[in-house]
């Protein structure tokens, strides 16, 4: 396999609602990340896309609606799907692309609109569940998120007010991003006070629903030495699908995030992540699943993440820097899109061009992931310089 | 029954379900500007790329090909040929239409692109690739900007 | 990059925007309806709920029960081997006590969704939903029963069972 470099970012503000159509938000974002690498579209040989259900745009084949926008024209163009992993599994794919020796520069590109999905992008999921199972139950979405961290405060004795620190963090993290939607000073009082969802999930524990576009561009080693002076080298990739019967896996540890992080770290001679690791842009859609996730992908051990974060390590000036971007909790949950916005800060810490949010210490090498599909995908990247 | 006796999905016992969502489009930054011109002046706008010597109707605000950003707007003549065309005789569900409907594809000159839209004034058996067509407008007044503000093309003679 | 971006592109529109139609959109409502079928291992599930009872089936490779009753194992890729009659009890393996319905609607009076893990199965849980008693007092690894509906009410589905009553 040949090396491949991210040599290119750009992405748009992330916001309840864009005036934009999916397509315009695309070529904004497209154009956006040629530019921060000096190449046009003539340069690009192939483009992947990454974008959830397409309920959500209520556009079916969305990927083809929006290929004018994400520059397929007259190019090999695919889309590769994972639900809420998607965004991550498309700079995956993206490094496929390139690591295969098929393309020598590969634009990846996510969208999301869920305004356009009404009454609520959630109704969109019934048709998601098992129609016979499930669905009859009268089920909502928010009832798996929780369930499962129900199970993974029982299971190690963690508390509300310890995972509402994630909330506090990521939204004050969130403050330095230039396309955060919901960034702020919030307390843990304020997310234990705000409005019961399902309980223990509570409305500040949410990401919310968003519009928004993020664009990679992958190149080849020789192309990528030629056009930057700060290639950031993908050094490995992985993804994993569990079970889909939520009954028939223990909620408590996310196992399938956890074999998706080996294949990745086994292709980048990760050895012992929480020390080999700088940075980590674990999804965190909701509060608790940074910590879930940030387990899954070995960054502590089981149940180890709340205290972590309790002791302020996992802060932009900790030991442990999680989601320094301020993540999907205070930057917006615009699904694929939010995947990309993960890999694309890395890009930046490691080029050390994330402005207000810059981790110290010049970081070299991070790890971005997501989660998704029938909430039992994991999806990894690592990057380095 | 057994399984492989039924050749109707009707005689087995379904789960029905319908997904309850409805969509909410904006029309974004080209589509505001090209349906405010033609509810407010009735006229087709196009967006032309200068380097790929394109005008695209509908226009967008980027050439799909050189990805630049399109912000030279020219209106397009209302009047076109029919590219091509179909006579449908059922609606969306399958149902049989009292009237056929005339749905042709209209190209307009120097333009890449072009609008599809319900042929008037016109039988079915009459319609022609190549027939020359003119936009017919709703008044003002009943324009909502919409692509149903043109009420549909219809024949002329040139 | 951060730096050298004066404007991100994007530009946000308001709730206000739309009401007052300050924008130009349209709308459009699926007109669809699906029909699913149950299939093989489901269908066999649902003829014993019908009969007030919960079947699963079992894989003699890997000796797990598996439940809902499924034709396949996905472990060992081969047919499932017998079906298995469980019980109609089970523990709580985790819970929520919700104010959230399907498309995000509020519900006035919560619902305790659940996973049950079924009496007999091994630790396999269903989804269902728990009713009867003050939903805060439900706790993960109490004791539940299936409480059915009258048996001439029953049409093969999930919900022949009422809810799951504390025990």
């Amino acid at each position: 396999m040949r090396k491949v470099a991210v040599v290119g970012a750009g992405m748009t503000k992330f916001m309840r609602r864009a005036h934009e159509t999916g397509k315009e938000l695309a070529w904004e974002t497209s154009r956006m990340a040629l530019d921060s690498c000096d190449l046009t579209l003539k340069d690009v040989d192939c483009v992947v896309m990454g974008t959830a259900p397409d309920a959500f745009d209520m556009i079916h084949m969305k990927h083809e609606y929006l290929s004018d926008g994400a520059g397929a024209w007259r190019k090999p163009y695919v889309r590769g799907f994972l639900g809420g992993g998607t965004g991550v599994f498309t700079a995956c794919q993206a490094w496929y692309h390139v690591a295969s020796g098929l393309f020598d520069v590969c634009l990846a590109v996510s969208e999301e609109k869920m305004s356009s999905c009404l009454p609520h992008p959630q109704g969109a999921f019934v048709t998601c569940w098992d129609q016979f199972t499930e669905s009859p139950l009268g089920t909502s979405l928010l009832w798996f998120f929780a369930w499962e961290m129900n199970r993974y405060m029982h299971a190690h004795g963690i508390t509300e007010r310890e995972i509402a620190l994630v909330s506090v963090k990521n939204k004050k993290n969130a403050i330095e991003h230039p396309c955060a939607q919901l960034p702020g000073e919030i307390t843990v009082d304020d997310v234990m006070n705000s409005e019961i969802m399902a309980w223990p999930v509570k409305r500040l524990d949410v990401s919310p629903t968003s519009d928004g576009a993020a664009v990679l561009v992958f190149a080849a080693e020789d192309v990528a030495k030629r056009i930057t002076d700060k290639p950031v080298w993908v050094e490995g990739a992985g993804w994993c699908l569990d079970t889909m019967y939520i009954g028939q896996r223990d909620l408590y540890y996310p196992k399938y995030v956890e074999y998706a992080a080996r294949m990745a770290y086994d292709m980048a001679g990760i050895k012992e992540p929480r020390h080999e690791i700088d940075i980590a842009e674990p999804y965190d859609p909701f509060s608790y699943k940074e910590l879930h996730n940030a387990e899954g992908l070995l960054l502590c051990g089981k149940g180890e993440a709340a205290k972590l974060t309790v002791d302020g390590e996992t802060q932009r000036t900790g030991r442990q820097p999680w989601c320094p971007s301020g993540g999907a909790l205070g930057v917006g949950n615009a699904i694929a899109a939010t995947g990309v916005m993960k890999v694309a800060e890395l890009f930046w810490q490691l080029r050390g061009e994330a402005g207000g949010r810059q981790v110290p210490g010049k970081p070299r090498r991070g790890v971005a992931q997501a989660w998704g599909d029938e909430m039992q995908v994991g999806t990894v990247i690592v990057l380095g310089v | 029954m057994p399984v492989d006796k039924i050749t109707q999905v009707s005689q087995t016992k379904p789960w029905h379900g319908q997904i309850p969502v409805y969509g909410q489009y904006t029309y974004g930054i080209a589509g505001e500007r090209f349906f405010r011109e033609i509810k407010a002046n009735g006229r087709i706008m196009g967006a032309k790329c200068s380097s790929c010597n394109l005008t695209y109707v509908p226009p967008r605000i980027y050439c799909e090909r050189c990805f630049s950003e399109l912000t030279e707007w020219l209106q397009i003549p209302d009047r076109g040929a029919v590219h091509t065309f179909t006579v449908s005789h059922v609606d969306l569900d399958g149902n049989r239409l009292d009237e056929p409907l005339i749905v042709a594809f209209v190209e307009f000159d120097g333009v890449h692109g072009g609008i599809v839209h319900r042929l008037g004034e016109v039988e079915p058996d009459q319609v022609y690739i190549g027939m020359p067509v003119e936009m017919r407008l709703k008044s003002k007044a009943k324009r909502t900007g919409s692509i149903l503000d043109i009420s549909y093309f219809k024949p002329i003679r040139v | 990059m951060n730096e050298k971006v004066k404007v991100w592109p994007g530009t946000p529109l308001s709730e206000k925007d739309i009401i007052e139609k300050r924008v130009l959109f349209t709308e459009w409502e699926p007109n669809l309806k699906y029909a699913w079928d149950a299939g093989v291992g489901y269908g066999g599930y649902f003829a014993g709920l019908k009969e007030g009872r919960i079947v699963g089936t079992e894989c003699a490779k890997c000796r797990r029960v598996l439940l809902p009753a499924r034709a396949f194992c996905e472990w060992c890729f081969r047919t499932v081997d017998r079906w298995v009659q469980l019980n109609d009890t089970g523990i709580v393996n985790t819970f929520s006590v919700a104010y959230t319905g399907t498309a995000a609607e509020r519900l006035k009076d919560p619902l305790v969704p659940a996973l049950i893990e079924i009496d007999g199965s091994g630790g396999v849980a269903i989804m269902h939903l728990i009713r009867g008693g003050d939903p805060w007092k439900v706790k993960i690894g109490m004791k539940v029963k299936a409480v059915w509906k009258p048996k001439g009410k029953r049409e093969g589905s999930i919900n022949d069972i009422e809810y799951w009553k504390p025990v």
